[in-house]
């Protein structure tokens, strides 16, 4: 959204800058007097959250690259040496320990809250996608920093998820040496991901700016999900929504900090304290917590299908779990993009949210019993809303009646109309 | 004179063509080396082989070392373990393989097999008289609860092969190679 500009350099020099470089310009636009929907409420808060968090991220990984030795012999008592010698190690390192989980708490948020207030449609299924390509990012480079301190879990981890590539057909073997750099994982994987680790983060950085972008081109969706009519609207997002999002930041401060300060290792697993062993397997893997529902889909495919193993089953269905966000605004027919209208739709929306959390739960627990059945029932109902309730619902349903405009939704009837008069 | 042409095959049209595909090979040429050093380099593809003597493992007695980066799972059966193994009719498998195609002819009470999980690759437990042996009486694997048999077949849980087998040689009486 251009020509909302209220820049006028001053100035010789700023007037000679801006025909040349306009910098200034374009962030008093975007960053300053972009229209902002002034209905939008705290969910909305969760991208400047997790800016924040990418740039905490990117400084103390930084901090600790240069302390930490890639070297599956040297690894994990580099790690240690951060966290014992290295002057504020302990907190530099658990930042960046609590931040991966932080950042993923706040990006399943953030993507509930694009699921509930139907913001991944028209026109802004790009938008959508983007995040959706975020995520996957998101999930890769905390995988791999999770390896890097080469703990039993982190071994384990990287073995087993690494394999999920071999049950591809014919390429699988090829590729699952090509990610190894050797027969098991070993010294070889330790180094690669560790150069990967460092690299993707930046590679998000650059996709979160096409995110913005594709942001400011439609511009902002709000809880009643109607369209910008007119600037009365609107608020520009400084100072009101920077202030807003300043708020929300530090807030979110303080559970993160008490995590850095109070308990550091409390979202991780111990096992990860006993050096990684290639010959002993922990009894019980569990992933990082933000990986477990995805983790329970796969595990939930214990049968073979026609010609299909169980193991293969198993790695479509756990690819096709976030596959699937891909196609959401085409799977979401309804024109009414926010919840709060669409009173069929609401209540398997929430059963959604209890669905996944229950998969949360399931992928920490052992596969055996009634864990096992309550995973497919999980499973099945992921994919089911989906494929099937989305499209469904959303062709049957009777939305409510949508309020004229933001103004009218927050003023009501008569003084939005008198505003306007 | 544009749709001149566009029909006729000119000299140009060759030489774009020929520029474009000698284009095509030098990106492939210069794109799979930095493909290729990620597989297994040299130091690693050395480790090929290994031996070790199977004199002292007791009937009954399991061991497992290391080859490749990998477990590999040696155990001393038991009279009663091979006829169980044998005894399984073959519809009752999941990856149908007879307890003689696992084994060496004559060396029948030495099951030699990678210690890894068809799954997902964790290592089953069963090598210590103490680990969970699954249902089967065989190996164990915690991570998605896979149970193999005492010839190492798959028989119950996610994986869906049986443990595999790696390349050996029987040396002399009690010495094998791997690999
Ligand atoms: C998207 C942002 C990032 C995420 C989600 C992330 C996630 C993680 C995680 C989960 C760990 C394991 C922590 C532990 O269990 O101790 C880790 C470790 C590590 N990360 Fe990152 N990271 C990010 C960015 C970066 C960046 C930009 C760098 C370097 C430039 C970096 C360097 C490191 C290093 C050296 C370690 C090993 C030390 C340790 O285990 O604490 N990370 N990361
Ligand atoms: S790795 Fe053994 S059951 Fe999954």
């Amino acid at each position: 959204m251009s020509g909302n500009s209220s820049y006028n350099p001053t100035g010789a020099v700023e007037k000679w800058f801006d025909e040349r470089l306009p910098i200034i310009r374009f962030s008093k636009e975007h960053l300053m007097d972009f229209p902002t929907p002034k209905n939008i409420n705290y969910w909305w808060t969760f991208g400047a959250v997790l800016a924040f968090i990418l740039v905490v991220q990117i400084i103390t990984g930084i901090v600790l690259a240069m302390h930490y030795v890639p070297n599956s012999e040297l690894a994990f008592d580099s790690v240690e040496a951060i966290r014992r010698d290295v002057n504020y190690g302990r907190i530099i390192q658990a930042t960046h320990a609590v931040g991966a989980s932080m950042f993923f708490a706040a990006v399943y948020i953030h993507i509930f809250r694009g699921l509930y207030y139907g913001s991944y449609k028209a026109p802004r299924e790009i938008l959508w996608i983007l995040g959706v390509l975020i995520f996957v990012l998101m999930m890769a480079t905390a995988f791999m920093g999770y390896v890097l301190p080469w703990g039993q879990m982190s071994f384990w981890a990287a073995t087993v998820i690494t394999n999920i590539f071999a049950a591809i057909p014919i390429i699988g073997d090829p590729i699952l040496a090509l990610l190894r750099g050797g027969f098991a994982v070993d010294n070889a994987t330790l180094n690669r991901f560790f150069s990967l680790h460092y690299l993707l983060p930046f590679i998000l950085a650059a996709v979160v700016g096409l995110h913005i972008w594709a942001l400011h081109v439609p511009g902002n969706n709000n809880p009643v999900g109607v369209e910008v009519k007119s600037s009365h609207d609107t608020l520009p997002f400084h100072p009101y929504f920077t202030m807003k999002d300043l708020f929300v930041i530090v807030v979110f401060l303080i559970p993160f900090s008490w995590f850095v300060f109070f308990a550091p290792d409390i979202l991780g697993h111990p096992d990860n304290y006993i050096p990684a062993d290639p010959l002993l397997t922990p009894p019980h893997i569990v992933p990082e917590w933000y990986f477990l529902p995805f983790y329970a889909i796969l595990r939930a495919i214990d049968f073979d299908m026609l010609f299909i193993s169980s193991k293969l089953g198993g790695v479509i269905f756990f690819g096709g779990s976030i596959i699937v966000l891909f196609f959401v605004p085409w799977l979401d027919g309804s024109k009414v993009r926010s919840g709060n209208f669409r009173p069929l739709f609401r209540p398997f929306y929430w059963l959604f949210v209890l669905n996944f959390l229950m998969l949360t739960y399931l992928g920490a627990q052992v596969a055996e019993g009634i864990y096992v059945l309550l995973s497919k029932v999980g499973t099945a109902y992921y994919f089911a809303y989906f494929l099937i309730i989305l499209p469904i619902v959303s062709r049957i349903e009777t939305p409510a009646p949508l309020p004229a405009s933001i103004s009218e939704s927050v003023l009501g009837k008569a003084e939005a109309s008198g505003e306007k008069g | 004179m544009a749709s001149e042409a566009a029909t006729e095959t000119t000299r140009r049209d060759f030489l774009y063509v020929a520029t474009g595909a000698v284009g095509a090979v030098g990106v492939g040429a210069a794109v799979w080396p930095l493909i290729d050093q990620m597989n297994p380099d040299a130091s690693v593809r050395a480790l090929a082989s290994i031996e070790f003597d199977l004199a002292p493992v007791g009937v009954g007695e399991s061991f497992t070392i290391t080859w490749r980066g990998q477990p590999i799972f040696v155990r001393h059966r038991t009279e009663a373990e091979i006829a169980e193994a044998r005894a399984v009719p073959m519809e009752d498998l999941k990856d149908p393989e007879t307890d003689l195609e696992r084994v060496v002819e004559g060396k029948e009470q030495w099951l030699i097999m990678i210690g890894i999980c068809t799954h997902l690759g964790c290592v089953p437990l069963g090598q210590k008289p103490s680990d969970a042996k699954g249902e089967y009486n065989g190996w164990f694997c915690p991570c998605h609860g896979s149970h193999y048999d005492i010839a190492g077949r798959i028989r119950k849980g996610p994986a869906p092969k049986n443990l595999v087998l790696p390349p050996i040689t029987f040396l002399s009486d009690t010495i094998v190679k791997v690999g």
